[in-house]
């Protein structure tokens, strides 16, 4: 008798139960889950927190990473006094000791990153929708070649290119303007919206638009009425990948812009290395908390659309 | 006047030829079913009157006018997709009225178009729901709902059913009949399923390899099948059909041998046409053969195989001379044991001879 009771595992009463079928996770994994994505969140973590801190305390070996002693609970050698500082200074700081305060221009960079960000995604988005439809519903001879094209013009290093682009943009006059970083951005991201577009138009019942057409609609009301409404989860999901990837773009944006727009991660570098006491750990910790809130907010009020973006086909109809 | 005529029809997909040479024509109020097992060409025909697929060579003539050259959103056709392929972005109201959009009706009228095809279908408690949000069955409805919202040429049927369940498709079927008697249209329905053609179509045009083999009324094909295909494909159980020497035939009655042993049937006089010694194939359906108690000259011996009982009749797989397997059916009351022998008699209303070719012979 005794043996037919099965003795439970030490695992599982740990809470790690047995992986079969679809239920539930234990405590144990879920633990094991919060464990390994804090120190992926860690870095993160580590940034946000020296943003509050005075250059003595982010210079502290070892690192202060406590705001509050938590009522005498830590010992004064593990926390830190937060200060808003190293925010305030981002955008006006004295340069020199006892110098008078200036504008660091910071205002304007942010705006830079957005407004080109911005506009060369949304840019890219229209065209390269556009694009997609064409190459997915009316495809050319060797249709696969042109896509093929297109993917090439990405997988290139872009220090092979940018040479080039540089020689390019002086020619006609658009270095360093608005104009040329933008169009330079929007062709950037073009390849890649428009392989993700068209991927989501493929998923399409064709049947709707034949029955569209039956219907009485024209090409273009099939488009606009049928095909695009189907695909808004992909719309937005190739919108917040484009933004963090021109949001990050660093090289193109240090060689092709000016003064006037130049955007926050060519700033920052610029910013942080000068004034020769050092890095301003503090200051750069306080830009990158900035610059992480656009795409944070971005992608957190978009998560469901780029969810079910990325998993768009994976799913029965 | 509603009707579609197709003359010479062809299409071909580079060497593939899908339809050939199809001629039909469906008159006003007329229904007619292209049945056919999958890939037989049925739903490219279809296509090919909607104007979703181009002609290869030949017409296609919606109400008098030829419209090969036609895109299909200028053709004015109503047509239901086997996948329903409702618009999933708009509601089933918007669903419906999209078609409307033809003839720039006020949103006023076309709300009030949308109503009644939506009381006739028993959709209006789900006319503000997205596709996604409602039952097959209502699906189906909407889909029909929005090929009748407007006063189309003619109607297309793509295997409207073939997504219901059987209760369901009952029901639907009925349902579908009775909404087109009322519209007198030309009405062209698609179907793999033969309950289905048999009950809903006034004539079947059965298609096989991009051919259509037999048009004809639901009696027409059932009764008198054109050639061995036709009989094949048409009826549940399916007709026997064996191969046999003509030896004498005159006057509506042949000798044949099957698998070496003699057989007298009664058939159509015509077989008297044939000569002697050809080969042919003789097709009874299983509830045209009837077990008799004692060997005839007109009667096959057979054993019983397997057995297999349907509720009101009883289905007998036999094994004939020439160890060839036949079917019968036979009222319930009937007990047979396996392995007995049973003495089949053909009904001579039943019994089909086709020639060397496979084409039926008759007067």
């Amino acid at each position: 008798m005794a043996d037919i009771i099965t003795k439970t595992p030490i695992w599982e009463k740990l809470g790690f139960r047995k992986a079969s079928g679809v239920s539930e996770a234990g405590w144990g994994h879920t633990a094991l889950a919060a464990i390994v994505s804090l120190i992926y969140f860690f870095p993160v973590l580590v940034i946000i927190i020296t943003s509050f801190k005075l250059q003595t305390d982010a210079l502290a070996v070892p690192a202060k990473l406590f705001p509050t002693s938590l009522f005498g609970l830590l010992p004064e050698s593990m926390t830190f006094k937060p200060t808003l500082e190293n925010f305030t200074s981002v955008f006006s700081r004295a340069f020199t000791n006892g110098g008078a305060v200036e504008n660091t221009g910071f205002d304007r960079f942010f705006f830079n990153s957005l407004f080109i960000a911005g506009t060369s995604v949304l840019l890219a988005l229209v065209i390269g929708t556009l694009a997609a439809f064409g190459f997915s519903r009316y495809p050319l001879k060797g249709n696969d070649t042109y896509l093929f094209i297109i993917l090439t013009t990405r997988m290139l290093p872009a220090v092979v290119v940018i040479i080039p682009v540089m020689l390019m943009l002086r020619v006609v006059g658009l270095s360093g303007s608005y104009l040329g970083i933008i169009l330079l951005y929007t062709a950037f991201n073009l390849p890649f919206t428009i392989w993700m577009m068209k991927s989501f138009f493929d998923e399409l019942s064709p049947d709707v638009e034949d029955a569209a057409r039956i219907d009485g609609s024209s090409d273009r009301r099939v488009f606009f009425k049928i095909c695009l409404p189907q695909v808004l989860a992909g719309l937005a999901a190739t919108f917040v990948f484009g933004i963090i990837l021109t949001w990050n773009e660093f090289l193109f944006a240090l060689l092709l812009s000016s003064v006037d727009t130049r955007t926050v991660p060519v700033a920052m570098s610029q910013a942080v290395s000068g004034g020769g006491i050092g890095v301003l750990w503090g200051l750069l910790a306080a830009i990158e908390t900035l610059f992480l809130i656009p795409v944070f907010l971005v992608t957190f009020f978009m998560q469901n659309q780029l969810l079910r973006g990325v998993t768009f086909g994976t799913v029965k109809r | 006047m509603s009707t579609i005529e197709l003359r010479k029809l062809t299409k071909a997909f580079g060497s593939f030829v899908a339809v050939r040479d199809a001629d039909l024509s469906v008159s006003a109020g007329e229904v007619v079913c292209l049945l056919g097992p999958s890939g037989c060409g049925k739903t490219t025909m279809l296509r090919m009157i909607a104007g979703l697929e181009r002609a290869t060579a030949g017409d296609v003539i919606i109400g008098g006018k030829r419209m090969n050259e036609l895109p299909a959103d200028q053709r004015n056709i109503a047509m239901v997709f086997q996948f329903y392929a409702l618009y999933p972005a708009l509601t089933v109201g918007q669903n419906i009225a999209m078609p409307l959009h033809y003839e720039k009706l006020s949103p006023a009228d076309s709300s009030a178009r949308v109503k009644r095809v939506a009381d006739i279908l028993h959709l209006t408690t789900v006319l503000d729901r997205l596709p996604g949000q409602i039952s097959e069955g209502e699906k189906q409805r909407v889909a029909v709902a929005r090929a009748i919202v407007r006063d189309p040429n003619c109607f297309l049927f793509d295997e409207p059913l073939s997504r219901l369940d059987v209760e369901l498709r009952h029901t639907m079927r009925s349902q579908i009949k009775e909404v087109l008697q009322g519209l007198s249209k030309a009405t062209v329905i698609v179907t793999h399923d033969q309950l289905e053609a048999l009950t809903m179509a006034d004539r079947i045009a059965i298609m096989r390899d991009g051919s259509i083999e037999q048009v004809s009324t639901p009696h027409g094909v059932f009764a008198r099948p054109a050639n061995v295909f036709v009989a094949s494909f048409i009826g549940t159980p399916q007709m026997n059909l064996f191969e046999a020497d003509l030896k004498a035939s005159a006057g509506g009655t042949a000798d044949v041998t099957f698998g070496g042993a003699p057989l007298r049937l009664q058939t159509d006089p015509a077989v008297g046409r044939l000569a002697p010694a050809s080969k042919v194939t003789i097709g009874v359906r299983p509830r045209g053969l009837t077990p008799v108690s004692l060997a005839a000259p007109d009667t096959i011996t057979t054993a019983a195989e397997l057995i297999e009982p349907m509720g009101a009749e009883t289905l007998i797989h036999v094994r004939g001379p020439n160890k060839s397997d036949l079917r019968v059916v036979v009222p319930r009351e009937k007990r047979v044991a396996i392995g007995e022998a049973l003495h089949l008699r053909c009904d001579p209303r039943q019994t089909h001879v086709f020639d060397a070719q496979g084409q039926a012979v008759r007067t």
